[in-house]
């Protein structure tokens, strides 16, 4: 398959056409309905008292004086919960033996993260509420903060839970590594950081919950309403059918929304405490203490080659920081990257072992790429480094090792079946597009010339497992639900349509690509499609957005649904044509009588004559509507070429990208404006890790990132312009689609970062840790500059100076040394 | 934001302080001071009794009812809640209510006319230039000043010009797309 090869198999025109947006109307003139728009009669205000210590035991809570402010209805401390709130729940116990501690909402009597809700007020406002917060009179005996996984394994570490602070250990091994290892000719072995990160959605975290007559209705600004029902239920013991959960508009999740929260569990038990509706909507600050962070790794991994640069055999050893507790899908995160690190390429053997350590600090969970872009950071770092030493060009030593396009499908050391890829054909195209060859001669010029500014070229290839999914594959993992998707088509009698996914979307445009499928499957206008989701009552089953799972999931589930409908409306255009259902022919929007196309009936007048039900055939029931079901049998695996060139100012250690390049395969495009838009977006994610963000805790555990002027999620004036291009090989499934989410954000954190190590090679750094800012990049060459020197002093100072410096905030000023 | 105390940048002008029974008064408890302020929001004229504290993001949300101005942080950092005060971009959570007084204030849902969708707001659907949409808004109103002050923007002029504004599904991209579009509809000129 080439770079050209295009779809044959698509049926009309919507597919593939870029469509403008149906979401963006409302969203362009404020006719929004975010969770925080929302007024109910009678609503009140909940704000929360947070923890301001790590590690603390709470003596005494007294919320008398807050009660009596003007204004307050009620306040609470945890013990007012305790016999109702139940344990926040981790659906993803890794292992048989894995500690899953007790996670109350509300802390009772032990807090374990500084932000954790300790109380809180109900009042008329939210300024009121806020206010009365101050009135709460509250004790704490300080506990001595876990800060570091790599310490707090040790036995004199003080304790976060009384179990420990191992929550699991989870070991991966396939072929034989002994045979990999012993006498490789090269061996080498990095440890890599990934630093805690903080997801930052636009949109604030919001809740809403009214409770009238028993029955609950929560609106929140979640990415799982589906999920969060059942959660909900078990968490409070309120029956399923008794919760309706709505995600109304959503703004941006990146995984920070696929979470069961402490105040969504609170919103509920408010609301059924007092009969009144309430609202929590968090600001900025407490969001950035309290939604999960994302990352937060130390990876060791070695590799073993031949002198050749053949891969024989990878090691990876892990620690991830948990946080405090586990939430939905903590400890499973790190091992969506176990299969990834042994990524396109070939080899012999391959073991991983993940350590899931506690620590006083905000859980950790799913962050765009989850798992993925870890791994994905791993293996290319390492390879560049392996390319460095054996003097072969980094592009040269992937395909070396890379899975060839005709040897798919394609089993690998880590037991997963690629199903379709072409590394040949994206790489190639994205060479072509950055000018390698070019930049590279500009390079050695730079060299030889002794720039001060150096050119540095990064190389990313990658690919991931999306589209979470096979139920069967995720049960083998202990996750605890499946991976289907649901879809359901309603045929309106006046010819409309409406579509109903349980896949809900925050910003992925599901509305418009969604009403492109279907438009194609049923032949009707694409306008003429009206995309239902996000509120469990109206779209009763579904199992979310995460994982670029929508279309590979969710966009089957559609496919599967139009076939029914369509196979419904056979029976009864046989009986409105007077002809065998045999003998009719399904061109989208009709049937035909076979060799008398002019004896036909549109889907739409079928819909009329099943809503008049006046002339159905016996036994035929009067709808043609249907839902579909799909679980597919495999993970999607979308893979691309991303290149980078960085200049990198030896003086100042300022980076700046120059060109971006990246090629992404994820197979056929149903709209590629929408394809465009979420590849832009995950580069930015992924090249904000390289250089900008990092979630910083002090000594005492104290979140010192916790605003934006303090967090650098980058500016339009921090970033680059980038170049997109797509290779096409088709996935296995009917639609040949692949997952897009996260596919930026998973290729372009080690691309930028090998481009500024690619830059300073000659000046003895091979390695930086992120984010490489202009300090730490400045750093690096100071000291390898000393090592090149001999001082060992200097080198001494400017390490111990590395780790004390490199963990200050940068603040968004203070950035560009 | 219970840490917001009743204060004034230089320059204000202090509107007069009344009191008035809390009844009547919206976000305005006993004992607290309230002020009155008097501002046209999209074209309307409105005149409320409000605590000196009250930012102008939230009277235009919960007391004026105009929740096309998301809030997207507490340290006007991320520019979701800009709007134009006397047709210059502010942020609407760096501001008081009181601020406002004798001002008109545009916002987002001031943007579209009778004749459709303002040229901004076409250029953003035309570019795919949101995704989410939660930083649509305070992105197009900062764009409109923008273009106000510099009707023909370079790239790296967009840029710098929408730095205080935050996105993080778009990468920006597309972005820059829809203002140099914008601009070159003559929406500065």
């Amino acid at each position: 398959m080439t770079a050209e090869t295009k779809t044959a198999a698509q049926p009309t025109a919507e597919f593939g056409r870029p469509r403008l947006r149906k979401e963006d109307e409302r969203l362009i003139t404020g006719q929004t309905n975010w969770t925080d728009n929302i007024r109910l009669p009678g609503m009140l205000h909940v704000a929360f008292l947070r923890s301001p210590y790590a590690h603390a035991r709470i003596t005494s809570v007294n919320v008398s004086a807050a009660r009596a402010e003007p204004g307050v209805i009620a306040a609470y401390s945890g013990a007012d919960f305790a016999a109702e709130q139940g344990s926040l729940p981790c659906a993803w116990p890794v292992t048989p033996d894995i500690v899953i501690p007790a996670h109350p909402p509300m802390a009772v009597d032990e807090v374990r993260y500084a932000g954790e809700a300790v109380a809180c007020v109900v009042a008329r406002d939210r300024y009121a509420a806020a206010d009365a917060l101050a009135a709460i009179e509250i004790d704490y005996e300080p506990l001595p903060p876990v800060l570091d996984i790599r310490t707090a394994l040790q036995d004199d570490s003080p304790k976060v839970h009384e179990a420990g602070n191992r929550s699991f250990v989870w070991p991966f091994a396939q072929g034989d590594m002994d045979a990999a290892f012993r006498d490789a000719p090269v061996v080498l072995e990095r440890y890599y950081r990934q630093q805690r990160l903080i997801p930052a959605a636009m949109e604030p975290r919001s809740v809403v919950c009214s409770c009238v007559g028993g029955e609950f209705t929560l609106w929140s600004a979640t990415q799982i309403p589906h999920v969060l029902r059942v959660m909900l239920a078990l968490t409070t013991g309120i029956p399923e059918q008794n919760l309706r959960v709505i995600a109304p508009d959503v703004g941006g999740g990146f995984g920070s929304k696929l979470q069961v929260t402490a105040e969504e569990v609170l919103a509920v038990l408010i609301a059924r405490k007092l009969g009144r509706p309430v609202k929590w909507t968090e600001t900025r600050s407490e969001g950035n203490m309290t939604v999960h962070h994302g990352r937060d790794q130390w990876q060791k991994i070695t590799i073993a080659a031949d002198a050749d640069g053949r891969i024989r055999g990878l090691d990876v050893d892990l620690l991830a920081d948990m946080g405090a507790y586990l939430m939905l899908v903590t400890p499973g995160i790190p091992l969506l990257g176990a299969f990834m690190y042994p990524a396109i390429y070939k080899m012999d053997a391959y073991s991983f072992t993940c350590t899931g350590v506690f620590t006083t600090k905000m859980p950790t969970d799913a962050y765009r790429g989850a798992g993925r872009p870890e791994a994905t950071f791993a293996i290319e770092r390492i390879m560049d480094d392996l390319a460095a030493e054996l003097a072969l060009d980094p592009l040269e030593l992937r395909e070396r090792n890379w899975i060839k396009h005709e040897e798919f499908p394609y089993t690998t050391v880590a037991g997963l079946t690629y199903d379709s890829g072409n590394y040949e054909a994206a790489t190639a195209k994205a060479k072509e597009l950055f000018d390698y060859d070019g930049l590279r001669r500009e390079q050695e010029r730079r060299r030889t010339n002794n720039d001060p500014v150096q050119l540095g070229i990064g190389v990313s290839t990658f690919t991931e497992m999306c589209g979470l999914a096979p139920s069967r594959v995720l049960g083998s993992l202990a996750y605890g639900a499946g991976g289907w998707e649901q879809a359901s088509i309603r045929m309106l009698p006046t010819g409309k349509v409406e579509v109903v996914t349980g896949s809900s979307a925050h910003g992925q445009g599901h509305e418009t690509a969604w009403s492109q499928i279907v438009a194609d499957q049923l032949g009707v206008a694409f306008e003429d499609i009206r995309v239902l989701h996000g509120d469990t009552q109206v779209s009763p089953k579904g199992m979310d957005t995460y994982g670029s799972r929508s279309l590979a999931v969710g966009g089957m589930a559609l496919v599967s649904a139009c076939d029914k409908v369509v196979e419904k409306a056979r029976v009864i255009a046989a009986a409105t044509l007077e002809a065998s259902a045999d003998d009719l022919e399904w061109v989208p929007g009709r049937f035909e009588v076979r060799g008398d196309p002019d004896k036909s009936v549109t889907i739409g007048e079928i819909a009329l004559a099943a809503f008049a039900a006046h002339n159905l055939p016996d036994g035929v029931e009067p709808t043609i509507d249907a839902d579909a079901t799909y679980d597919p049998d495999n993970f999607s695996f979308p893979h691309g070429t991303h290149l980078c060139a960085t200049e990198v100012d030896t003086e100042t250690g300022f980076v700046t990208i120059r060109s971006y390049v990246c090629v992404d395969d994820i197979g056929t495009v149903v709209n590629p404006l929408i394809v465009e838009g979420q590849v832009h977006g995950g580069l930015a994610q992924g090249i904000a890790q390289a250089l900008y963000e990092e979630a910083v805790y002090d000594d005492e555990g104290n979140l010192v990132t916790s605003t934006l002027a303090d967090y650098l999620v980058p500016s339009a004036a921090d970033l680059p312009s980038y170049v997109t291009g797509r290779t096409e090989s088709r996935a296995a499934n009917r639609l040949g689609v692949k997952g897009v989410g996260e596919a930026g954000t998973i290729a372009s954190t080690p691309a930028v970062v090998n481009a500024i190590i690619d830059a300073l090679r000659p000046y003895g750094v091979n390695d930086i840790t992120m984010p490489c800012t202009p300090e730490r990049v400045w750093r690096a060459i100071q000291t390898a500059q000393g090592e090149q020197t001999g001082s060992a002093a200097e080198q001494h100072a400017a390490r111990q100076s590395d780790q004390t410096q490199g963990n200050s905030p940068q603040g968004r000023d203070g950035g560009a040394a | 934001m219970n840490e917001i105390a009743p204060r004034f940048g230089t320059g204000v002008t202090v509107p007069g302080v009344l009191r008035l029974p809390k009844e009547c008064v919206l976000f305005a408890r006993k004992g607290n001071r309230v002020a009155e302020v008097t501002v046209s929001v999209d074209g309307v004229k409105y005149s409320d009794h409000v605590e000196p504290r009250l930012l102008l993001v939230h009277y235009l949300r919960e007391v004026v009812g105009k929740t096309g101005t998301p809030v997207g942080c507490d340290t006007s950092n991320c520019g979701a809640c800009t709007v134009l005060l006397n047709g210059e971009s502010v942020k609407s959570c760096a501001v008081l209510a009181v601020q406002a007084d004798g001002g008109e204030v545009t916002t987002i849902e001031g943007m579209a006319t009778d004749a459709g969708l303002h040229p901004l707001q076409q250029a953003f659907h035309e570019e795919h230039a949101l995704q989410c949409g939660y930083c649509t808004p305070g992105m197009i109103m900062a764009a409109s000043d923008l273009l106000r002050e510099n009707p023909h923007p370079s790239d790296d002029e967009i840029r710098a010009g929408l730095e205080g504004n935050l996105c993080r599904c778009t990468g920006y991209e597309n972005i820059v797309r829809a203002v140099r579009r914008a601009a070159q509809a003559g929406v500065g000129a």
